[in-house]
Parts: structure tokens; sequence; C-alpha cells
């Protein structure tokens, strides 16, 4: 049985990693995700893997393209401006459709912001963020404990589909500390099954070659229909979500990640004034809750969005309720952290109560 | 005699061979290849010594060189 | 008659006819590279990485594993693939734009590092992929389509001496420019891409081979212009010989001094 133990975010996400088969990190320092690769620099010896402080995120996410294609799991992550520079490796990591984790602890932006929370990224994560078709499955935490026992089934979709996956946080859970049971026994890598595609000795098979182009008329236009396909399915198949109170609601909140925290404990307020406050938390930001937030939209006339940025989730929930109930928005971006009696006054704002 | 075989798929009469044979052995020939190129050939096989130099200057890797063993000591 | 085939196609290279123009040296070095990692037996222990350039299809041509990364960043895709399996012969094949432009980062980090890696450094001063524009390598008045009046000082600065650049660090195991714009250097450039291969084997680090090659589409010249250009232009620019070796220099500077092995520089600082 796993104990209960108190940690930083940061700090569970990256024991999180090493207990799902981590065995390479490469990073480059950036404020507010550093604990991460420090506990990476002594943790990932212990067991034997390899930890690289890179020159540069161009650099660390290329040195991740070349040990995923050695078959091992591996992770980095960064900020949003380290999270940009890693786009270019990402999408061509993707057309090469090698499995690889990383972590967004998002900081105020756009430029060098500053290091205070936010959640500015969602465009950049759920849109894949780099060149070409491509999609990256996102896990929004709002917790340490998730922070902690999602890198095991990000590890598991990456290897299942070949494609990135990542957890988006911001600073301010990557700096709290609560107490964490991991939920999974660690894993060992000798267990894991062998992919029939990674790079190394070549004795008795033919070899192999990892690469996202093809020069080919048509060839490319083919494959990337069929990665299409593979999104498709991602989307049917791998959507998570928290309902929360959602039975008979008057007004129903969507957010994600920290502001998902602030918004639930608006919910007792609600409460007291004889509001039923619903919650609908999305888990995965892509694929994103489509068919869920539909139905609800069916039942509730008042949809109120908060995010801490001046609006993108918004959008995703606006295309999944098809006009069907009134989408509202409240954003604090770049620092700002909405607090439960702003969130309750919107809520009293759009009921006219 | 020593000998050598162009690839006439791959050469692409490019040259190097030519000029890289210190006996004049080769030239380009004045009929195209399958891949639209005038390849090398020889054209004095007879000074052919098998020194592999227009292998080795080849960038195509079109050529391949048989070298004459001679029976020197057999009966000794 | 009997006779004994002394030149046969190395089993390093695939049976893939090359799409390299005529009289383009990508091929030779290709050539090279396949021997020797055939040569030293490690043919199936071997993974390739090939550039973002004209030798982007060194993926199809070399017999081993491949992979295909971002442009400039082989050094990096590397140090990731040797770090995860030791075990492995990596070498990255690299253009000038490749490694002395984008990749410039990649490859100094991965130098001081020491990485236990090769890699086959394509010297031909051009952009050869993207129609001959100006390179970090390219010559102080040499034309190209971004230099169209040749290659002004003040306004594109200096072509960049990777190896010279590089010697100064502590790092590396093997620094060597070589060329392959005739036969006598071809044998030679074979010799320090094998000894290149022999310091990763030895785990002996870094080792860069840099190699003067010809490009006469981009240069704008035939094939055997080309091999004078390099000859009486590029190499005067960037003399040829080791530059770091891990092996003790006497025995290096003897064997020079025979003519068996490239010659050692100390004139380069």
């Amino acid at each position: 049985m796993n104990e209960k133990i108190l940690m930083k975010g940061n700090e569970a996400l990256a024991e999180g990693a090493v207990r799902a088969g981590c065995r390479f990190f490469s990073g480059y320092p950036i404020t507010p995700q550093n604990e991460i690769p420090e506990y990476m620099s002594w943790r990932l010896p212990e067991v034997g893997g390899t930890f690289i402080q890179a020159e540069s995120e161009v650099s660390a996410i290329n040195m991740l393209f070349g040990a995923s294609a050695c078959g091992i799991r591996v992770m980095t992550s960064s900020s949003g401006p380290g999270i940009s520079l890693k786009q270019e490796g990402i999408s061509y990591i993707s057309g090469a459709e090698l499995p690889i984790f990383y972590a967004d602890i998002m900081r105020g932006g756009p430029g060098l912001g500053n290091i205070a929370p936010a959640q500015g990224d969602y465009f950049q994560a759920t849109r894949g963020g780099g060149h070409g078709d491509y999609r990256v499955i996102v896990f929004a935490p709002n917790s340490v404990s998730e922070m902690g026992n999602f890198p095991k089934i990000c590890y598991e979709l990456a290897d299942k589909y070949r494609v990135p996956t990542m957890v988006l946080a911001d600073g301010l859970l990557g700096q709290m500390m609560e107490p964490i049971v991991y939920n999974f026994e660690p894993v060992d890598p000798k267990d894991l099954p062998e992919k029939d595609y990674t790079l190394g000795c070549a004795e008795g098979r033919e070899r192999r070659v990892i690469r996202s182009y093809d020069l080919r008329p048509g060839y490319l236009e083919k494959n990337t229909l069929r990665l299409g396909e593979k999104f498709k399915k991602i989307e049917e198949n791998e959507v998570r979500y928290e309902k929360i109170n959602l039975e008979g609601a008057d007004i129903v909140i969507v957010a994600f990640g920290t502001a998902s925290r602030v918004c639930k404990s608006a919910i007792p307020l609600g409460k007291e004034d004889g509001i039923k406050i619903g919650l609908l938390r999305p888990i995965t930001l892509w694929p994103f809750p489509m068919k869920v937030l539909n139905q609800i939209a069916d039942k509730v006339e008042n949809i109120l969005v908060v995010e801490m940025n001046i609006g993108q989730m918004v959008e995703d929930v606006k295309l999944a309720v098809e006009g069907k109930a009134k989408v509202h928005f409240y954003g604090r971006p770049s620092g700002g952290i909405p607090t439960t009696e702003e969130i309750f006054e919107q809520v009293k704002k759009i009921l006219k109560r | 005699m020593s000998r050598i075989e162009v690839d006439e798929k791959r050469c692409k009469g490019c040259e190097l061979c030519v000029i890289a044979c210190p006996f004049g052995v080769l030239a380009l020939s004045d009929v195209f290849s399958s891949t639209g190129y005038y390849p090398a050939k020889m054209v004095k096989p007879e000074k052919c010594t098998g020194c592999t130099l227009c292998a080795l200057v080849c960038p195509d890797v079109a050529i391949e060189v048989y070298k004459e063993v001679k029976k020197t000591g057999a009966k000794k | 008659m009997k006779e004994k085939k002394v030149f046969k196609r190395t089993k390093g290279l695939t049976d893939i006819p090359m799409r390299y123009c005529p009289g383009c040296g990508h091929g030779i070095i290709h050539r090279l590279v396949a021997e020797v990692i055939e040569e030293l037996g490690v043919l199936k222990r071997t993974i390739g990485i090939a550039p973002v350039g004209c030798s982007v299809f060194a993926d199809e041509y070399f017999n081993c594993d491949m992979i295909q990364p971002a442009h400039g960043r082989g050094p990096a895709v590397a140090t990731g693939i040797k770090r995860t399996r030791p075990d492995c012969i990596v070498f990255s094949y690299q253009g000038d734009g490749d490694l002395a432009s984008i990749g410039m980062a990649e490859t100094v980090h991965a130098c001081a590092r020491s990485e236990n890696i090769t890699i086959i450094f394509v010297n031909n001063a051009i952009y050869g992929m993207t129609g001959g524009q100006m390179a970090p390598t390219t010559l102080i008045g040499m034309k190209s389509t971004t230099t169209p009046f040749g290659r002004d000082v003040k306004v594109a600065g200096y072509p960049i001496k990777v190896c010279e650049l590089l010697a100064p660090l502590e790092a590396p195991g093997y620094l060597v420019r070589v060329s392959v714009h005739k036969a006598s250097q071809v044998m030679k450039a074979k010799k320090a891409i094998k000894k290149a291969f022999q310091v990763q084997m030895d785990g002996l680090g870094f080792s860069l081979v840099e190699i003067i090659s010809p490009c006469p589409t981009d240069w704008f010249l035939t094939s055997l212009q080309a091999v004078e250009f390099a000859e009486k232009q590029m190499i005067p620019y960037f003399p040829l010989g080791e530059f770091k070796t891990p092996y003790k220099k006497e025995e290096v500077k003897k064997e020079a001094k025979e003519g068996i092995e490239v010659e050692y520089r100390t004139d380069f600082n």
C-alpha cells in the first residue's frame, strides 16, 4: 500500500513520472517549474535513469525525441516561454509518432510576462501549438494528488496512441503543498511491452527509420488522414471530466485547474442564497468534454466559464453547447486569481439575483 | 587485365572518375543512360590497372573494380 | 584469367540510387561512413541521424537504423539516443547550415558535454536543398542566391571555422577537417572518419569530422570546376588537418610525416 505523503505539486509530478516508469528527463530552468528538474536530477540516477540539463528548451525536447525513439519513457517540463520553444520538437515528435510526456507549469504571459500562476497557454496546449496537423492529449490536474497520479495515465495513453501527452498546470499547483497518496504501484520499465518501432540493435530484424517527412506525392496526405482517424478515436475514448452538483443546477460553471478549485468553493456560497451552482471540470482539455457539455446545455440556461486568462476555453465551450445555452465568461489573466466572492458576484449578476 | 563495371542506373556522368584515372582509361559515353545521363565507360580497357581511384571519387558508388590476379610464384 | 573484386559496394548502404546532383560530395561521404561502419563491424548497432538539407535523404541510404529530426538538432537527438543506448554507435550527419548556423548551440554544447557521439559535418559552403543561399561557411566574396554580389563581410560577416571554434574547448575527443575533392583526400577522409568512430567506440568522447565537399550545382560550376574550387578556394580558408585527438600527439605527427595520417595542426590559434 502507498502511504500518504506531503509534497509540493511539482515534486509530486516528478515523482509520479518516475513511478510511472520515466527514465529520461531533459529540461532547462524556468520559474515556476524548477522543482521538477531539480527533483529529477537526483531521483532519476537513483533508479538508473538519465537526467540532462540541456542548453536550451529546443535542445531538451530534441533529446527527448532521441531517447523516446529508443523506446523508454521520457519527460520534460517547462513554463509557457519554454514550451513555446519546445513546439518545434513536439511537432516533429508528433509527425514521427513517438510517445513523450511533458508538463507546462503555466505563468503569466504573453512574452516574459511574470512568474505568477495563469492559464494563458490553453490554446497553445489544446491546439497542438506547433506547426502542422496534430494534437496533444492535455491533462489539467487541480490538486497535488492529481499532479502525482496523472503522469501514469499520460504515459499509458502516449504509448497506446503514440502521441505526446502533457499535464497543463500552473505555478500555484506546482508550488503548493498537499497530501498525496499514489494510487498505483511503481512501474518497472522492464515489465513494459517491447515496442516494434524503436531504434537500437538491428540484429535479426530489418533496419528501422523514424521520420516525420514524406516527399512522395500523395503519401503524406494519406498519412495525415490516418493521424486524423487516430485523433478522432482519442476524442471518442479518452475524454475525462468531473461533474459536481449538476443535477437541477440553476447555473453551471465550467473551469479547469486552479480556477476550478476556486469555483468549487463558490457552490456553498450559492447554497446559502438558494442558488444551485453546478460545476463541470474538464480533466482532459483535449479531447474536450464536448458531448457532456452539449447535454448540460439542454438543461441549463446559463453557463459561466471561469479562466485565469482573457478567454480561451470559453471558445470550446461555445462550440460544445451549439448555442443552446448562454455562455458567459469571467477571467483573471496573468497572475490574477479569481476569488470565490468574485465568482459568486458573477453568478448573481447573470441570474439577476 | 583489370577492369571496372559502371552501374549505369547510378552513374550521373559527373566526370570525376574520368579525371581521377591516371591512365585515361575512362571517358563519358555519347549515349544516354536510362536515367538520362552520359555514363562513364572504359575507352582504353587495356590500360586499366585496377587501382580503384575512379571508384574512390565516384559520388554515386556506381563503380566496382576487378583486379587481375597474376599467378606469380605459383610454380616456385 | 583470374580476377578479384577489389572495390565493391558496401553493405553499409542500401540499394537505393542516391538522388544527389552529379559531382556532389555527399555520395562519397555517405560511402565512406557506410564503409567504416561496416568495416568496424557495428552496422547492426549503429543509429544514424539524418539532417535537414540535401542529405535529409540519408535515412534512405544508410543501411542502419535512422532517425530524421528537426533542422540543426542532430547533436541533441544524438545525446538522447546515446544516453539511452550507450551500447549503440551513434552518428549525426549534418550540413553547414544545419550544424554551424541553426544548430550551433546544440553542436557546441554536445561538444562541451563531450557526448560520446560522432558528427559528420559536410561543409560545402552553401545551402543546397533550398537553392543556394549563403551558408555560415560561405567564403568571403563568394556568390550565393542571397549574396548575389558576393559575400560582403560588412553585411554578412565572416565564414565560421567550426574545427577552430571547437578546438579550444576542453571536452572534444577528436576534431579533424578533411576533404573529398580528389582521390588522395578521399582516402585520408576515410581514415579520419574511421578514427572518429574508433574514438566513440573507445569511449573517448565527442568526435567531429568536417569534410570539405563540392557542390557543383549551387557553386554554379561543372563538377570538374567544383573540384578545382574546393582545392584553390575552400581549402586555403579551411585548412585540412587534425585539430584535436585523444591519441598521443607525437605519434600522430610522426604518422603525418610518413604520409599515412592526416596532418596534426597546431597553427590554428
